[in-house]
């Protein structure tokens, strides 16, 4: 009797004296999981639900958009712009356009710059609808995800007016942009602007004063000011720490210094100032393309120097030169001289950069982008220290990743 | 500050550092020797009249045929005055190795571990140098320009869906 309860017995005390709640367990979250987009890999340590150490992985979505951009003409370039940020991709073409054009010492026309200044803010207002709605879902709140959704989609039928695409819009060129603006763009801006404002003012109240919104925003996933500098943090995760950067103010391109504008910022550096911050700058960019669209020259949208932008297609039809020098700046590219440039402009996430470099050939020599949100993964780990496992998703979901941006 | 004399300035404040210095497209540059980056990126960040406290960017750039063959280039902005830097560090193909940032910058952890994936730079005492963007057995570095753009390397075999399909019959 007592040979046969001997290892019921041992076996109790095993449990007693290996506590498994006491233990530490590694958990790998990813890159096959719903809320990481199948792009990250976060190999967790836990005690229980906490998180002892977060390390992220990143990689899933490269595909070696710089040696690309190396074998193509400037131009070429561009639509491998739009799929760096797809949730914002008038601002990647813009950019890309403006630091070929820095090298190239041209600056495009009055009423191109304002066309790019309204693209680039329609662009940012969809980034942060999108990561606001989808924040909002994944903590629960799923009509204001779709609200949020239906307000982007009227958006997203301005872009398409005016590129003839959605997400993919390869609509800068260097030295312009490709279209004109259609001719009845300002009163459709306004009627989706009034319809924004509607479902913005419905979406504040019903987060801002949300207890379980507040519970799962507030205090979670904070980061310091020194912290965040030192992460090289940018956009709206350095501005929810309380530091009014803005490349827009602070370097400005296309005419910003025009537009007047407040920079939001934060207090907290947690998800629910982010959240505010982004909520704040949208109405922002609103602002600044109302007064874009008020203050707007006519004028020609692109360069008039047939080394750099293409010929009126007449020309092209109609005499050999123009078919000449269409053909050579398709085939050959834009000769840009030798040279190097960075510039950056404020990306929806943070500050966008390209670097550039040329070797005088039509094709660029090196082409280097600053993708703002692997900053913010870097940074991750940092700030989910202490966290639950539940807050990975609303953090992550604040600082924006895009797979295509931050894996390139 | 005005941004005219950040280059004088830098020269009186680091005597004997700067090998090269111009600006171009509006972006000051220095061009300093490897052995005094780190006394140099560090003066730069705690400097009161630089305080170049945000680190944009590392990259590298590779020009092949070329001595030296390899560029680093570190982009610095000042949140404190408004003002940005580009510094420049040529290493040789027998030697592509220099001092890490990563005390210097928490970013440059991730920024430098891309540098050395992409053109196999070495940065010497960096925490954890492993690939960030490639796949652990990946061989070569891909921004090389010696490394071949249609090269392949998959992990699991490729397989034409017309020839080998998925499933048979």
């Amino acid at each position: 009797m007592a040979e046969a309860a001997a290892p019921l017995l041992r076996a109790q005390k095993d449990v007693a004296e290996h506590d498994p709640t006491s233990e530490i367990m590694e958990l790998q979250m990813g890159p096959s999981h719903p809320a990481t987009h199948g792009t990250i890999k976060f190999n967790l340590t836990l005690d229980g639900e906490k998180i002892l150490n977060c390390a992220v992985e990143i990689g899933y979505l490269h595909r070696g958009f710089e040696k690309m951009c190396e074998q193509r003409t400037w131009n070429h370039c561009i639509p491998y712009t739009d799929r760096l940020n797809y949730a914002s991709p008038l601002i990647n073409n813009v950019a890309f356009a403006l630091t070929a054009e820095q090298l190239l010492d041209v600056e495009v026309p009055e009423r191109c710059q304002y066309i790019r200044v309204i693209m680039s803010e329609i662009s940012r207002i969809t980034d942060h609808l999108t990561c606001l709605g989808m924040a909002a879902t994944e903590a629960g709140a799923i009509s204001v995800g779709f609200y949020l959704m239906e307000s982007r989609e009227t958006l997203y039928d301005l872009v398409t007016a005016v590129t003839g695409a959605r997400l993919t819009v390869s609509y800068a060129r260097v030295g312009g942009v490709t279209h004109d603006l259609p001719h009845d763009f300002a009163e459709r801006v306004r009627a989706a602007f009034a319809d924004m404002r509607r479902i913005l003012s419905d979406c504040d109240k019903l987060l801002s004063k949300n207890r379980i919104f507040i519970d799962r925003m507030s205090g979670v996933g904070a980061i310091s000011t020194e912290d965040a500098i030192s992460y090289s943090l940018t956009g709206p995760l350095l501005r929810a720490t309380g530091i009014p950067y803005d490349v827009r103010k602070a370097q400005p391109y296309s005419g910003y210094d025009r537009y007047e504008f407040d920079i939001p910022t934060g207090t907290q550096g947690d998800n629910y100032d982010r959240f505010s911050v982004r909520f704040e700058e949208i109405r922002q960019s609103m602002r600044i393309i109302e007064q874009a669209l008020n203050g707007i020259p006519s004028g020609p949208i692109r360069i008039d120097d047939p080394q750099i932008t293409l010929p009126e297609k007449k020309q092209v039809y109609g005499n050999i030169e123009g078919l000449m020098n269409h053909f050579k700046l398709v085939i050959e590219g834009v000769k840009i001289p030798p040279g190097e440039a960075f510039l950056s402009v404020e990306g929806a996430n943070g500050e966008l950069g390209f670097y550039l470099v040329s070797d005088g050939s039509g094709r660029p020599y090196r082409v280097r982008v600053r993708p703002p949100c692997f900053f913010g993964m870097a940074a991750l780990g940092e700030m989910l220290r202490g966290c639950l496992i539940s807050d990975i998703i609303t953090t992550f979901g604040m600082v924006n990743m895009i797979g295509g941006e931050c894996d390139r | 500050m005005a941004e005219a004399d950040i280059l004088s300035h830098i020269e009186t404040a680091l005597p004997g550092t700067i090998q090269e210095q111009h600006s171009s497209h509006g972006n000051d540059t220095i061009v300093i020797d490897r052995g005094d980056l780190p006394t140099v990126l560090s003066q730069l960040k705690e400097h009161p009249d630089f305080a170049f406290n945000l680190l944009l960017d590392i990259t590298g750039v590779d020009f092949f045929g070329k001595e030296p063959r390899f560029e680093v280039v570190y982009h610095l902005h000042s949140l404190t005055h408004n003002h940005r830097l580009r510094v420049k560090v040529r290493l040789t193909e027998e030697s592509a190795e220099l001092p890490s940032a990563a005390s210097v910058w928490k970013s440059a952890d991730w920024l430098e571990r891309e540098v050395w994936d992409m053109f196999g730079i070495t940065f010497t005492d960096h925490p954890d140098l492993r690939r960030i963007l490639m796949y652990e057995e990946f061989r070569g570095h891909p921004l090389r320009k010696d490394y071949p753009v249609n090269k392949r390397q998959p992990l699991v075999e490729e397989r034409d869906p017309i020839t080998n399909p998925w499933h048979k019959g």
